[in-house]
C-alpha cells in the first residue's frame, strides 16, 4: 500500500522487538526490555498530535481496496464486546469474507479469547484455527481476511497480532470499532499495514486507513430496517406485524416522505429556500412515474386484478373448509 | 439433538396462539437483532433455490420468556460427507462459544422454508426430539421469499402437549388419533416474537443509518403478484392431490373393513346354522373356529401423514389469504393515485 504523506495521518509506530519472540502453537508472547519501553514512550508524542486531526480523516480520499462491511459483522462485534471477560478492556477476533479485485467484503466474524497486559499479549491461536475450520464447513467460500479490535486506538499489541494474522492471510485488514464511544460516535475504521522506515535500520509498521462502506443484501436491508424501528420505542422491543397492517405502515412512511417534500416545495415557492435544479429534476421524474392510463383501461385492469385475488381467496377458503370437514368425518 | 431432514408439513393455529392463551412454559420469545441478521445472512449465502438451511439457536429462559441471544448455522448435508459427524460439530461449536462467554444453552433450532412448505414428518420428528430433551425449545421458521417482498417473516412454533403425547406413544392409527381428539389445527402452536436490542446495538443502528444510503427498493409496495401467487397455488394443488390420494386410501381401507365384517358375520351365521343342523341330526357340533385368525383385519393406514398434509394445506391457504389481502390494499392505493391524475 502506498503510504500517504502528510502530518495528518494516523500513525502507529512500533520498534522491532529485541528478543526473538517465542511462538508456540498456543500463544504469542513478547517481553520487551525496560529500556526499549522508555524509548518507545518518548516517540509516542506525535500520536497525540495525530489524534487531534483524526476527525478530518474520514473526508480524505484513500487508496487501496474498499472495505465493504455487512451489518451482521458489526452487530457480532458489539455483542462480543458486551460479553467480554472481567478486566478486559477490549475484544479481538477474526474477520471472514471474500476478496475481490478492488474490494474486500467482510461477511462474518468470530471473537478470539485473548489476554492483554502492559507488556505482553496472549492470543489463543488454537481456538482461532478451530473456529475457522468450523466456519469453513458451513460456508466454504469465506476466508480469513483480517481481524478486528474494539477500542479507539491502535496499540503496540495490535502490531503483533497483525503480524500473526499476516501469516494466515495475505495482506490482512485491521478493523477498529469504538464501542466505548469515546469520540461520541461509534467510529468504524479499517486499516492495512505497510512497512516504513529506513531499510536496514529501524523498520516500523504503519497502518494506512481504507474507505469503509456498508453493504446489505436485500433481505438484510429489510431486517436492518426492522431493527431501526426497534430503537425508537421506549422499551426497545417490537413485535412482528403481519397482514394489512404492514402495508398500512409502509404507506404511512411514504406519506411522511411526501409531507416533507411538500413542505420543501412550499418553502421554495415562497422563496424561503433557494431552488435546487437537481432536486427539481428528481421531483419531475417522480411525478412522471405515475403512468397515464385512460380511465376505462385502468378500471378494467383494476377489476381483473381484484377478481383474480378474490377468486384465489375464495378457493383457499373453500380448501380450508374442505379439510376441516374431512377431519371431522375421519374422526367420526 | 437436531437430526438432519427435510422440512415437512405442520399445521398452525395462528388465532389461538397470538391471543396469549398458551398453556406451555414459553409464552413469548425475545430475539436479539444479531440472531436475525445471522439467519438472514445464512440463507442468503448458502441457501440456493429450494434448499433449506438449518441452524441451532442458543439462549436462555427467563421466567416465561425464551430469550434467544445467538445462533450458529449447520453445514449443508452433502452425500459425499458421509462421515461428517453432526453431533461432534455441535459439541465443538458450543465448547468454543463458551470460551467467549456466549450462552451455550441449546434452546431450539431454525429453518428456512420455501413458500411456506415446512410442515413435514422430518420437522415433526426434529421438534419432538428437541422438545422432549429441552422443555422450552422452539423452531423458528424463516421465510426468505416473503421477507424479500418487504417485511420480515419469522415465526416460532412449538408442538402442542397433545401432539407430544401422540409422538411419544408412536400410535398413529385412526383410533389413537381419535382418542386424543387432535385435529390439524392443534398440532403446532405459534409463539409471539419480540425483537429486543441492547443499547450498544441501538447506538450502532443510529450510526449505520447515518452512514448508509436510503434503501432504494421499497418492496412492500410492489404491485406485481402473479409470480408469487402462481407458485403458491401450484404447491397448494400438489398438496391437495396428495390429500385426495390419501383420502382414497382411507376410503378403500374402510370399505375393506366393512366388507370383512360382513364376511365374518356371514361365516359365523353359517357355522351356527350348520351346528343346529348337525345337532338335529345327532352329530357332534363343529368346533367354533377362531374367526379373528381366519379373517385377518386389514391394516389401518397411518393417519399422521394425512394430518400433516392437512396442516400444510392450511398453512398454504393462510399464506395465500394474507398475500391477497395485502395486494388488494395496494391495488386500492394505486386506484387512489390514478384518481388524482
Amino acid at each position: 500500500m502506498t503510504p500517504i504523506a502528510g502530518a495528518q495521518q494516523r500513525r502507529s509506530i512500533s520498534p522491532p522487538p529485541q528478543k526473538k519472540p517465542k511462538t508456540t502453537s498456543m500463544q504469542l508472547r513478547v517481553n520487551r526490555g525496560r529500556a526499549q519501553h522508555r524509548a518507545w514512550r518518548y516517540t509516542c508524542q506525535p500520536k497525540t498530535a495525530a489524534r487531534r486531526h483524526s476527525l478530518s480523516l474520514s473526508k480524505m480520499s484513500v487508496y487501496g481496496p474498499v472495505v465493504k462491511i455487512h451489518p451482521v459483522v458489526l452487530a457480532s462485534i458489539c455483542d462480543s464486546y458486551e460479553r467480554r471477560n472481567e478486566g478486559a478492556s477490549r475484544v479481538i477476533g477474526t474477520l471472514l469474507g471474500t476478496i475481490d479485485k478492488h474490494s474486500i467484503e467482510v461477511t462474518n466474524c468470530f471473537s478470539v479469547p485473548h489476554n492483554e497486559s502492559e507488556d505482553e499479549v496472549a492470543v489463543d491461536m488454537e481456538f482461532a484455527k478451530n473456529m475457522y475450520d468450523l466456519h469453513k464447513r458451513v460456508s466454504p467460500t469465506e476466508v480469513i481476511i483480517g481481524w478486528y479490535a474494539t477500542g479507539f486506538d491502535i496499540t503496540e499489541h495490535s502490531v503483533l497480532i497483525h503480524e500473526y494474522y499476516s501469516r494466515e492471510a495475505t495482506n490482512p485488514i485491521h478493523l477498529t470499532m469504538d464501542t466505548a464511544l469515546q469520540s461520541g460516535k461509534m467510529s468504524i475504521r479499517a486499516y492495512v499495514s505497510a512497512q516504513m522506515g529506513v531499510p536496514g535500520k529501524t523498520v516500523g509498521v504503519m497502518f494506512t486507513p481504507l474507505t469503509v462502506k456498508y453493504v446489505y443484501y436485500d433481505t438484510e436491508r429489510i431486517g436492518v430496517d426492522l431493527l431501526q424501528r426497534t430503537r425508537v420505542l421506549p422499551n426497545r422491543t417490537k413485535g412482528l406485524t403481519s397482514d394489512l397492517s404492514q402495508v398500512g405502515g409502509s404507506a404511512a412512511r411514504v406519506q411522511d416522505m411526501l409531507t416533507t417534500m411538500l413542505a420543501y416545495i412550499d418553502d421554495v415557492l415562497s422563496g424561503k429556500v433557494a431552488a435546487d435544479n437537481s432536486v427539481g429534476r428528481f421531483l419531475m421524474d417522480l411525478v412522471n412515474k405515475v403512468p397515464t392510463i385512460s380511465a376505462e383501461d385502468f378500471e378494467n385492469m383494476l377489476n381483473s386484478n381484484i377478481n383474480d385475488l378474490l377468486m384465489v381467496t375464495y378457493l383457499s377458503n373453500l380448501t380450508q373448509a374442505q379439510i376441516a370437514l374431512n377431519e371431522k368425518l375421519v374422526l367420526l | 439433538m437436531a437430526s438432519r431432514k427435510e422440512s415437512g408439513a405442520a399445521s398452525t393455529s395462528v388465532l389461538a396462539s397470538t391471543s396469549g392463551t398458551l398453556d406451555s412454559p414459553v409464552k413469548q420469545i425475545q430475539i436479539e437483532g444479531l440472531v436475525l441478521l445471522k439467519i438472514i445472512k445464512h440463507y442468503q449465502e448458502e441457501g440456493q433455490g429450494s434448499e433449506v438451511v438449518q441452524g441451532v439457536l442458543l439462549g436462555l429462559v427467563v421466567e416465561d420468556r425464551l430469550e434467544i441471544t445467538n445462533c450458529f448455522p449447520f453445514p449443508q448435508h452433502t452425500e459425499d460427507d458421509a462421515d461428517f459427524d453432526e453431533v461432534q460439530y455441535q459439541m465443538e461449536m458450543m465448547r468454543s462459544l463458551r470460551h467467549v462467554n456466549i450462552d451455550h444453552l441449546h434452546v431450539g433450532w431454525y429453518q428456512s422454508t420455501y413458500y411456506g412448505s415446512f410442515v413435514s414428518r422430518a420437522l415433526l420428528d426434529s421438534q419432538f426430539s428437541y422438545q422432549h430433551a429441552i422443555e422450552e425449545s422452539v423452531v423458528l421458521i424463516y421465510d426468505p421469499i416473503k421477507t424479500a417482498q418487504g417485511s420480515l417473516s419469522l415465526k416460532a412454533y412449538r408442538l402442542t402437549p397433545k401432539l407430544m403425547e401422540i409422538c411419544k406413544e408412536k400410535d398413529f392409527t385412526p383410533e389413537g388419533l381419535k382418542k386424543a381428539n387432535i385435529g390439524f389445527e392443534h398440532m403446532f402452536e405459534e409463539v409471539p416474537i419480540l425483537i429486543k436490542n441492547s443499547h450498544l446495538i441501538n447506538a450502532l443502528m443510529w450510526d449505520l443509518e447515518d452512514k448508509s444510503t436510503v434503501a432504494d427498493k421499497h418492496e412492500l409496495l410492489n404491485l406485481s403478484s402473479s409470480n408469487h401467487l402462481e407458485k403458491s397455488l401450484q404447491l397448494l394443488m400438489d398438496r391437495v392431490d396428495d390429500m385426495s390420494q390419501d383420502i382414497v386410501k382411507y376410503n378403500t381401507y374402510s370399505r375393506n373393513q366393512s366388507k370383512q365384517q360382513q364376511q365374518k358375520h356371514q361365516y359365523v351365521q353359517r357355522r351356527q346354522q350348520e351346528n343346529t343342523q348337525r345337532q338335529s341330526r345327532g352329530e357332534p357340533p363343529l368346533p367354533e373356529e377362531d374367526t379373528s385368525k381366519m379373517f385377518k383385519p386389514p391394516q389401518p393406514p397411518p393417519r399422521m401423514d394425512t394430518l400433516l398434509i392437512a396442516g400444510q394445506i392450511n398453512n398454504y391457504c393462510q399464506n395465500v389469504k394474507e398475500f391477497t389481502s395485502q395486494n388488494l390494499g395496494k391495488l386500492f392505493m394505486a386506484e387512489a393515485l390514478q384518481g388524482h391524475n
